[in-house]
This record gives C-alpha cells, structure tokens and sequence, in this order.
C-alpha cells in the first residue's frame, strides 16, 4: 500500500495552503499547552457527559468517545464540489425511494436489475403507494466520504435510515472554539452551529397535509441506547420534547403523547428506532420500543416518519453500486461524486476474481453496518480470511467488496506525539421542501496506527471539521 | 410537559432533597454522639437515625449494632441502601439523565458531576477526619443544583414539577426528623434550659439551619414547644411544614390539569389547616400522632400526583 494522502503536508513535506495558518500556530505554540488543553477538553467532555455505550463487551457502560485537537480543514473549492455532489446525490436518492414505491420506472426501464430491488429484505413491501409529504423519505441523510489516491474523494456508503454523529461535530466546534478561541480569529471558518436550526426548519417543512403549527418530537429507543446523548442533545438544542414508545399512543390513527395536561396530537416523528422496531402490529411483534398502530397512522398521513420507512432499501450495499445510474435516470447528469469500485459477489467474474484476491480487498455484508460484519484483508490474518471465504461461498449475494482504499490522513495526537491516521467525513444533508446542509460534517479518526476503520464502535475518534469560507 | 418528563424531573429534585437532607440528619447526630455528656445513650442516636428513614430492618438484616460508624456508611455510602446518599445523588442524577434535554445545560452539569465526585468519594472512603467536610459537600452540592434551578430555568411546568419534588420531599423530611428526635429529647423535657438541652435542641435546629432562625424569631431559650411550632407553623421558616405545603399548594394551582381537582382539594385542606392552626391545639392533640398523620396525608397524595400527572390510562 503506498503513502496516503495527507490533508496537512504535500507529498513533497510542505504544508498544504489550507493549512498553512494552522500549522504556524501549531508550530508556535508550546508542548504543555497543547497537553494542558487536551487534558481540559477530556474534563469537559466528561463532565458535559458526551458519552456513548458500547455494545457488546462492558454493556451499559458510558465511555468518552476520543476527540482529537487537530481539526480536519477543506478548502472552499474542495467542499463546494462536495456540497453540489451530496445534493445530487440525495436527489436522486429520494426519487428512486420515491419511484421503488410507486411506478417502479427504473426497474421497467432496465436501469436496475428488478431482482435486486424486489427480492431485497430492505424493500418494504408495506410502503408501496403509501404517500409521503414533498415526497421525501430520507429527510436526513449522512454520506460517508472518504479521500484516496491523489486525493479524490468517493462515496463509501450513504447512511438513509438512522444516522448518528452529528451532535459530535457540533461539540466538536464548540470545544475548539472555547480551547482555541485565537484560532476562529486568525481564519474565516464556516459555522456549523445552526444545524439544529435547519433540522427543525427541515421537519417542519414535511408535516402532513394543512398541519400549520406541527408538533415536531425526536423519538429515542431510550436512555440505554448508544446514541442516547445524541437524541437528547438534538431535542433540547430543537426545543423540542425528546419521547419514548410509551409517551405515544395511537387512538384514530392518529397519534398523540401523554402530558400531565392528557393528550396532545403529534404531527412530525423524528425517530431515532429502526423500522422493525416502530411498531409492533406492523413489524417486529417483540418490540418493546416501539408504538402500537403508529404505521396505521403513518399509512392514514395524519403523522409524518423522519426518516420514511422503506429507505434502506436505498443504502444497502447491494443497491449502492447503482446509485451513479440513478443520478443518471433522475437528474439526467452525471454523477459529481464518485463510488468506490465494487465487485458484487453474486456476478460470477467478479466473485473469482475477488475470492482469488482476499487479501487485498475490503469485503463487506451488505445489510451490516457499524463495521461490526466485515474482512479487511491486509491487516486480517489467514484465519480470518478463510472464515470470510467460506462465508462469501455460502451465500455470494449477501457481500460485495472493494479496493482497500488507502483513506487520507491528518495529522493527529497520539501517545507517541503528533502521527497521521486515517479519517473519513461524514456530512448530513437535509432534504424537505429544500436541500440543506452545514458545511463540513463530522470527521472520524481511526486512532489505532494503520488502521482503516473509523467506527466509535472500533476505536475510533472524532474531529473538528472546518471548511474555509475562502 | 410529558409525563414522563414531569415525573423524572419531580424524582430528580426529591432524591437531591433527600440527599441533603440525609446529610443534615447524620451530621447533626454525629455532632451530638461526640458530646459524651450529653447523650446518655449514644446507640439510641443511631438508631432513631435509622428508624427516621424506615429503613431499620434492612440495616439490622446486614449490620451489626448501630454505632457512628456502620449507620454512617449505611446512610452515606451504601450501595445496596435505596435510601443511602450515594444512591439518592445516582438517583438524581440518573433522573436528569433522562430528561437532559428539557433542563438547562447547567443544571445538567452540575448534577453530573456531583455524581462523578460522589463515585470517587465512594471508592477512596470518608476518612474520620472528613466527616463534616463530606456532609458540607453534600449541602453544598444540593444548594448548588437548587440555585442554577432557579437562576437559569424558564418558569413554566419544568420549573414547577422540579419544585413540586423539592417541597414534596422536604416536607416528608422535616416531619420525620421532628418526630423522631422529639421523640428522643422528650425525656428530657424537665431540665429545660439545662446544659444538655441546649445542645440538644439546638441540634435539631442546626440539622434543619433553622438555629438562627429560632433566636432571631423567639431571642429567649429554646423550648421543645416553640422548636416544634417553628418547624411546623411558622410561614417564614423555609423547611417548615407550612411553608412547604404552601409551596406545594401554589405550584399544584398553577400545574392544574383536567385530571388535578382531588389532589388539589387534598392539598388546599391540609394547607388550610397549618395556615390556621395553632401549636396549643397540636400539642393538645399529641405531636407524634399529628405528624404521623401528616406524613400518611402526604404520602396518599404523593400516590395521587403520581395517578393525576404520571401515569393515567389512555382515555
């Protein structure tokens, strides 16, 4: 695997112009402040209590997830290529989950193997003629970018269900700014901190038919959720109330929440539950998390999902090779972001082909996500990669697999003093009566040397993000 | 509101209530077990200490004789006692958690970190030395929480329901810690203005911050009587009974709510009758049976705050 990109310093060891000014700083200023500073982001961190939990191993318990001082900076060209490519992208996302639904024009058309779509376990057949306000469904989607090579960048993954992350990116700044004031001063930096803003405006915008004031909730599968902090930090910085299945209940179909003053309607459901988990008369029976009759009401439009129910279909890995054809069908342009090259292991050729190179490739379950079911084949060993050949030969049509892409770098704070690590962005993009964003989104740092995987979940951290305003 | 919000922000102030006022009772046993002099039976403190919270049975389940140091752990840092101060702190801070987003930053903060201290606290141990210095710390952290409430929280039904707890509560204790120590002290009731007594009354007074309070009120010694009427009727005295059901009273008239009319009658009533009551006709009655009938009215209406705002059927 030869060098990766690093965001900071050239391949000829200059710093790069957008970092130019960061790196004087950083030059300038003293070790032990540096390390005074780290210790007080770890204390605020802490004590503001940004913590997720961790499946699995030590469950239930709260940890801090690694924040790391070295801001990860774009340039204003850079992220304005990156802006228009995600609103396109999400475009044409929403007018395939729109088209799936209804007249299925791409799968008549021959755009997309019909099979791919009807026979995936992500495709909700329950969704199909249901009518969603402006037709969105993917209300709030978060694209994983990465950068490779010389520095291009490519879409890993479009995230269309539950996306997590972004009350990081927002703490993130909020640190920075109160460690690093000077720094805001010295450069134009784009500000993220009205996100909350453009959500709400974003939900609001999607409220069912003549709804005029709508009552707008994030809805949280509870407090022992890994993303917990997340929900309650975007309800509180919303204004809006944060509830649980058992503060909704469905009469009419129509659903409504208990308040110490009785009932009061609900129009706008930000839910933070997987589709299996909303409710248990239309999907999983055993689900505790969930609301009785909500897809009764959702189906009746009296109450709006963010996001819809059906869009994972969308993101599946299996679907992702197709999202450049789906630009092309829906917008009639060319695709501005690019997908990384895969191999779908139900085609024959490319399955020799990738069975014979294992060891050079990234494979990965096509409805995992987290990072939790896949094989990196460069830092897996023979085991492993045996364990995956087995898999793969077993069921060819749940996998597909890509380059080991050597991700970018940014220099960043380590045991042994400031190393680079691999990082990739992830930006939110809004979509209701309009595209939104806010510039940037939030990074992740894969701490571990060497190592490719990003996921809080694996060790890995986050970062400041800045895009330059010029 | 949401009901359950309104409910984990009630339980969020009365467990930090109760925390502190756990603190005040040990502290205040604690100073009188020093004084050997004026306790003849110093296990008696102790366990009338137990015997206020109602939890002797789980104590005697797993403790030796009560003296200062198996109650004071049991009260203080016991993590299988629901009713210790590490779990009343866990409890609140718990509570916010859950609600963190409908309480301001702050308050949020400091709840969480006194739980943080709290956890290092109990796994380092009170050393004797520090005994005082961790009940300070436990009032200083209670006054904290109370005042970032009132000086950064919007007064609408948030402010209220926390409100609601923190009288709710307070009032429970009170009662609790007058009935218990009178209880105690009466036997002593014929060397009224002696030594001991002095010390004695005056740490119930202290354990309540109601030691100034009384001389300013009364300038003339202290008599169980007038301790008892401070405590009980006195409107200014900001841990008495009135002042809390009066609190409780205002809050629940502006909460209201199509379900609140018996709770509200239940607590204009009792409210009326500290108002116009008078300490002659409760002594006359019996101090112990009238607080034992208080902590029963307060308790059924705790039960019907719960059905009123809480938990109720789906209509």
């Amino acid at each position: 695997m030869k060098t990766a990109y690093d965001e900071m310093y050239a391949a000829d060891g200059s710093v790069r112009e957008s970092y130019r000014s960061y790196a004087d700083w950083l030059r300038a200023t003293p070790q032990e402040v540096i390390g005074r500073k780290r210790e007080e982001a770890d204390i605020a961190f802490h004590r503001v209590g940004i913590t997720f939990a961790v499946y699995g191993e030590d469950a239930g318990q709260e940890r801090l997830i690694p924040f790391d001082i070295v801001p990860r900076i774009i340039p204003a060209h850079e992220w304005k290529r990156m802006a228009d490519g995600l609103r396109q992208r999400v475009k044409a996302l929403n007018a395939f989950l729109h088209d799936i639904y209804h007249g299925q024009e791409i799968l008549k058309a021959g755009r997309i193997p019909a099979a791919q779509v009807l026979g995936n376990s992500q495709f909700r057949q329950e969704m199909v003629g249901v009518e969603v306000p402006e037709q969105i469904y993917a209300h709030i989607a978060g694209v994983d970018l990465v950068r490779a090579g010389e520095g291009e960048y490519y879409v890993l993954e479009d995230n269309l269900r539950t996306p997590s992350g972004v009350s990081y990116m927002l703490e993130d700044r909020k640190m920075m700014m109160r460690l690093f004031p000077e720094l805001f001063a010295h450069q134009a930096i784009a500000p993220v901190e009205h996100y909350p803003d453009l959500l709400l405006n974003n939900l609001r915008s999607v409220a069912p038919h003549g709804v005029v004031n709508p009552n707008v909730v994030v809805l949280t599968p509870g407090q022992f959720n890994s993303a917990y902090f997340e929900h309650a930090f975007l309800a509180q910085q919303m204004g809006i109330e944060l509830v649980d299945g058992n503060d909704l209940f469905v009469r009419n179909d129509t659903v409504f929440m208990r308040t110490t003053q009785g009932p009061r309607r609900v129009d706008v459901i930000y839910r933070r539950i997987d589709d299996d988990f909303l409710d248990p008369r239309a999907f999983r029976k055993d689900s505790m998390l969930g609301v009785p009759g909500l897809f009764s009401a959702y189906r009746a439009g009296t109450v709006t999902l963010a996001n819809a129910v059906g869009t994972g279909i969308a993101d599946d890995k299996a679907i992702y090779v197709h999202v450049p054809e789906m630009i092309r069908f829906y917008c009639g342009e060319e695709p501005i972001l690019s997908n990384v090259p895969t191999w779908e292991l139900s085609k024959a050729e490319d399955r020799e082909y990738v069975l014979a190179h294992l060891a050079e490739l990234v494979v990965k379950e096509v409805h995992g996500s987290g990072g939790y079911g896949m094989l990196v084949g460069p830092t897996s060993s023979a085991a492993e990669i045996s364990l995956f050949r087995d898999k793969i030969s077993a069921r060819p049509e749940g996998y597909i697999a890509q380059p080991t892409l050597s991700l970018s770098t940014c220099p960043t704070f380590v045991d042994s003093g400031v190393a680079p690590r691999h990082i990739d962005l992830r930006p939110y993009v809004l979509s209701g009566k309009e595209i939104t964003m806010v510039p940037g989104g939030l990074t992740r740092v894969a701490l571990k040397q060497g190592s490719l995987v990003v996921n809080s979940s694996q060790g890995g951290g986050t970062k400041d993000t800045w895009v330059l305003e010029n | 509101m949401l009901s359950s919000t309104a409910d984990h922000l009630y339980w969020m102030a009365r467990s930090m209530e109760r925390a502190e006022n756990t603190a005040r009772m040990l502290d205040v046993t604690y100073r009188m077990s020093l004084l050997k002099q004026a306790v003849a039976e110093p296990r008696h403190e102790w366990r009338a200490m137990l015997s206020i919270s109602g939890l002797h049975e789980d104590f005697e389940a797993r403790y030796a004789e009560p003296d200062a140091d198996n109650v004071m752990h049991f009260m203080a840092l016991d993590e299988k006692n629901p009713g210790s101060i590490y779990n009343s702190i866990f409890n609140a801070r718990e509570n916010a958690r859950a609600v963190r987003g409908s309480i301001t930053s702050e308050m949020w903060e400091a709840l969480n970190s006194t739980w943080l201290e709290m956890r290092g606290i109990h796994a380092a141990g009170i050393a004797e030395d520090g005994v005082s210095r961790f009940f300070d710390w436990v009032k200083e952290r209670s006054h904290l929480s109370r005042g970032i409430t009132h000086g950064t929280l919007l007064r609408d039904d948030t402010y209220r329901f926390i409100r609601l707890g923190t009288f709710f509560e307070r009032a429970d204790n009170t009662a609790r810690i007058l009935d218990v120590k009178y209880h105690i002290l009466l036997p002593g009731i014929d060397g009224v203005g002696g030594a001991a007594d002095y010390y004695q009354w005056g740490a119930l007074l202290r354990s309540v911050s109601a030691f100034e309070s009384y001389r300013k009120v009364y300038r003339d010694q202290i008599t169980p009587k007038r301790v008892a009427e401070l405590l009980v009727l006195r409107p200014d005295m900001p841990r008495s009974l009135t002042t809390c059901m009066n609190e409780v009273n205002r809050l629940l008239q502006e909460i209201n709510g199509p379900r609140a009319g018996e709770l509200m009658r239940r607590c204009g009533l009792l409210h009326s009758e500290l108002r116009f009551g008078s300490i002659d006709d409760i002594f006359a009655r019996g101090l112990h049976e009238y607080l034992s009938e208080f902590l029963e009215r307060i308790y059924d209406m705790g039960d019907l705050i719960n059905t009123t705002y809480f938990r109720f059927a789906d209509e």
